[in-house]
């Protein structure tokens, strides 16, 4: 199926960092001579093995290097398909995974420098995410002034899977500094591999690494409300990003049935977790872990899973480029109500990044 | 609604509580400090027996970490899930506009008063010495 | 403070006509560790009383996340002569049993030693609780049957307990707790499935455990509702595993019941396992079918906590995606989060299908006719 949206908004895009040598430029000098004095490697994660087919959808692999590394590549493989007029860049190199937060915080900025060079300036329709070192919340922070003040940064980039639950008050001053600026939390799908990435240890296969981001977005979402992230910022927005959405009714009705219960444990969560939910977090389209919608059952199933999550607000446009999620231009469940795909395709990612009407107005999209 | 003595005062002391049956209904009699409250001994949730639940206060907080206390005893919570319900109201904490249990108006009323009437005292023999519990169902 | 007037609990005049039921997850307790005694050898009862019982979590008793009510228990649920609620056989009888019309009552104990560091002392003390069982509850009411507890982290041990137990009509399922020290699919494991195969038990893996891990992938959370509601995510992690490592593929007769993780989550996670297995099936040439096949043959859900949504009605979609010849009605009686099967599943069915997730989907998976 041939699908185009003009105007459609994606949230969720990965270019890609070709080497370690493409970011030299954008170290400092003494980071640059560490780098090549200790012979680093590269900091790709192991959340994207490169030659998984998850990684890189077939049609969309280059014969050498990383998918998503080329612009024009990304240009005629992302963008122009489905007429998007903004996409979101979410750089996946692997920064917060390293020990050391100052290394963390020299390439977080490297990382967001060459972003603001090689593909913002180069292209009017991109937008990016802050990488930020949550080794350090400091470094963190620093980081995030530093870049809010170019608002084609729309985000703050963090992985689902840290050292510590996201809702801990330790990250609140990156949460302060992102609704100060207007900036939405993305939470993406990786690991900083600090913790075993199952709650019950390592697993043999990759699959069961994929498949188990889910459930790290359940438990991050669990404590961003426990913790009172939204109580102590009400305007801040946090996007789930390659996490799925299936999950979230079954999750939603658990946890609300135990605050019902339980809220004595956490009494600043004073509405329920269904309800602040829908105000202040949205979730990426793809991958849809759903049913398969080729047949009717299957889109009826989906349809009724989107039912059960009561709100038409929640989902963002994502094509997960260059990740393996849909083929041809199918990036959209089939059976979607065209309301509905314009709230998904448009009006949703506007009212999550606030910073996008703002660049959108000044710079006219071509 | 009619008057039901449900128990001598003296049955029910401060701190103290006891589930009656009134025109069918199980009702849960507290004694506050003196004050008395009913609330029909069920659960809107699964119907777990409120009288067994514990009476804790109330626990708010404006911002995160910061904690409130007040109204000490006044909260119900049911022995089983937890909900919590105002004993002066019975309106849950969670989702007071829709989810509540009966209220009943509770009084100590003189016995001189009681034998006079009217009030109905089906199972309580009733003398002009004691003070009495009264429920308005 | 709390003075409590208890009223006598009347017996319920209407339970004699309500639909008999299975309840899939009971918890017994023991008055004391003396009870255990008969069964340990001198070296365990004094181990018990000198170093005592160290799991993979802080306390030397008591949980790392202070539960919400005293033994996590309904308040109402105190024995009226003392001791730990579950564990006085006559008041269960009476609050539970009878009212509830329990046919079926499979008992999950906790507290079994299970999880235990010390590998000698962890099987001992499931041996024991075994024994404990039949001694304590199912000779006492032919309406209890028990669950084989065993040393899941020594295979060989775990093997052993089984292979000793089976066909003993005193147990009807082989349990573990979720919280292992390895994903459940792990290779390390395959021997007690295998043993719960050959013996026509199924496996129940009862949420909770010691498996040393945090409870989420990113870190220790801070409260106790993270915990319960992490739970869920913990058993996907389990039934993940099991399902890629090919423990359906390499064991087809096995039967799994996850209990008391809620079952909602299910047929998202089926639709995500097959999704991705379908984009990387390279890695798993063991699998020969599709996750959600695997699953759907091999796998029950006992439904306690209820997942409740509003409205609840859409339960009725979660459950037909699951199948409603898959789960197993159960209390978790005495815990507090118990589920009341008067008022737990407030929806238009029809009458098999109640008949089903309250009795017959549990007579069929454990075999109780």
């Amino acid at each position: 199926m041939s699908f185009a949206y003009p105007g459609g908004i994606d949230c969720d895009i990965h270019p890609a960092v070709p080497s370690l040598q493409a970011l030299l430029p954008y170290l400092d000098e003494h980071w640059r001579e560490q780098v090549a004095v200790r012979g680093m490697d590269e900091l790709a994660s192991i959340a994207y093995p490169a030659n998984s087919p998850l990684t890189a959808r077939p049609d969309w692999k280059p014969a050498k290097g990383p998918a998503g590394a080329d612009l024009v590549r990304l240009r005629r493989e992302a963008l122009d398909p489905f007429a998007t007029s903004l996409a979101i860049c979410n750089c996946l190199y692997g920064v917060q995974l390293l020990f050391s937060e100052d290394m963390a915080a020299a390439f977080a900025r490297a990382v967001n420098d060459w972003m603001a060079k090689e593909w913002l300036d180069r292209d009017p329709r991109l937008r990016a995410s802050i990488v930020v070192p949550p080794q350090s919340v400091e470094r963190a922070v620093d980081e995030i002034e530093r870049c809010a003040k170019d608002s084609r940064f729309v985000q703050v980039l963090l992985l689902v899977m840290g050292d510590q639950p996201l809702g801990k008050r330790h990250y609140w001053p990156i949460y302060a500094a992102a609704e100060r600026h207007g900036l939405t939390i993305g939470i993406h799908a990786g690991s900083a591999y600090h913790n075993p990435p199952t709650p019950v240890g390592w697993p043999s296969y990759y699959t069961e690494d994929y498949v188990g981001q889910a459930q790290a977005f359940q438990s991050q979402l669990t404590s961003l409300i426990c913790e009172g992230v939204f109580n102590r910022y009400p305007n801040l927005k946090v996007a789930l990003l390659e996490s799925g959405f299936t999950w979230l009714p079954a999750h939603l009705w658990r946890l609300t049935k135990y605050w019902r219960g339980l809220r004595m444990e956490i009494p600043w969560v004073d509405r329920a977790p269904t309800d602040i939910v829908r105000s202040n977090v949205r979730l990426s389209l793809q991958p849809v872990d759903g049913p398969p919608t080729s047949t009717k059952e299957g889109r009826d199933s989906l349809l009724r899973i989107i039912d059960h999550l009561q709100s038409d607000e929640l989902l963002l446009f994502s094509t997960d480029y260059p990740h393996w999620q849909f083929d041809g231009n199918a990036v959209l469940p089939e059976g979607l109500p065209p309301d509905l795909i314009r709230k998904i395709m448009i009006d949703n990612p506007l009212a999550t990044y606030s910073r996008l009407a703002l660049t959108a107005a000044k710079e006219p999209v071509r | 609604m009619s008057r039901h003595v449900v128990a001598a005062a003296r049955d029910i002391p401060p701190g103290g509580r006891k589930l009656v049956t009134v025109r069918g209904r199980p009702i849960a009699v507290f004694n506050l400090g003196g004050a008395y409250y009913g609330l029909l001994n069920r659960c809107p949730h699964q119907g777990g027996s409120l009288c067994e639940g514990v009476l804790t206060g109330l626990l708010q907080a404006p911002r995160p970490g910061e904690y409130v206390y007040s109204r000490k005893g006044e909260i119900l919570r049911c022995p089983w899930h937890g909900w919590e319900f105002d004993i002066r109201t019975g309106q849950s904490y969670c989702d007071p506009e829709r989810i509540r249990t009966r209220a009943y108006p509770v009084e100590v009323a003189a016995g001189q008063t009681v034998v006079e009437g009217p009030y109905v005292a089906e199972t309580i023999a009733v003398t002009v010495e004691e003070d009495y519990v009264v429920v308005d169902v | 403070m709390n003075v409590q007037i208890r009223d006598i609990q009347a017996a319920d005049p209407a339970a004699g006509s309500r639909m008999a039921i299975a309840d899939g997850d009971i918890h017994p307790a023991r008055k004391s560790d003396r009870e255990l005694f008969p069964w340990l050898a001198k070296r365990w009862q004094d181990e018990l009383a000198g170093i005592g019982q160290r799991y993979r979590q802080p306390y030397q008793s008591g949980p790392a996340y202070p539960k919400s009510q005293p033994n996590a228990a309904r308040r109402d649920a105190v024995p009226p002569g003392g001791g730990k609620p579950g564990c006085d056989l006559p008041f269960m009888q009476r609050q539970h049993l009878d009212p509830n019309n329990v046919a079926l009552g499979i008992l999950n104990p906790l507290g079994a030693g299970q999880g235990l560091q010390n590998p000698d002392f962890c099987a001992a003390m499931c041996a024991a609780v075994n024994e404990w069982q039949i001694a304590h509850w199912t000779s006492q009411d032919s309406r209890l049957k028990g669950s084989i507890v065993v040393s899941y982290e020594d295979a060989p041990a775990a093997v052993a307990e089984i292979r000793k137990w089976a066909g003993n009509p005193n147990f009807v399922q082989v349990m573990m707790l979720s919280r292992t020290g390895e994903p459940m699919g792990n290779r390390r494991y395959w021997p007690i499935y295998e043993a719960a195969a050959e013996a026509g038990l199924p496996l129940g893996v009862h949420a909770f455990g010691y498996g040393g891990h945090p409870i989420t992938s990113g870190g220790y959370p801070t409260y106790y509702i993270e915990e319960m509601t992490g739970h869920a995510q913990c058993c996907q992690s389990g039934l993940t595993s099991l399902v890629i490592e090919g423990v359906f593929a390499r064991t087809p007769a096995l039967k799994l019941v996850m209990i008391e993780a809620g079952f909602a989550w299910a047929p998202s996670l089926a639709w995500r396992l097959d999704k991705t297995w379908k984009t990387l099936k390279q890695e798993t040439p063991h699998l020969t079918r599709a996750p959600s096949e695997y699953i759907r043959d091999h796998v029950w859900w006992t439904t306690q906590p209820m997942e409740e949504p509003e409205p609840r009605e859409h339960l009725l979609d979660t459950i037909g995606w699951i199948g409603w010849d898959r789960l197993i009605f159960a209390t978790d009686y005495p815990h507090w989060d118990f589920d009341d099967p008067a008022t737990a599943l407030p929806l238009r069915i029809s009458k098999e299908q109640r008949q089903g997730f309250f009795l017959d989907n549990a007579k069929r998976v454990y075999g109780v006719a």
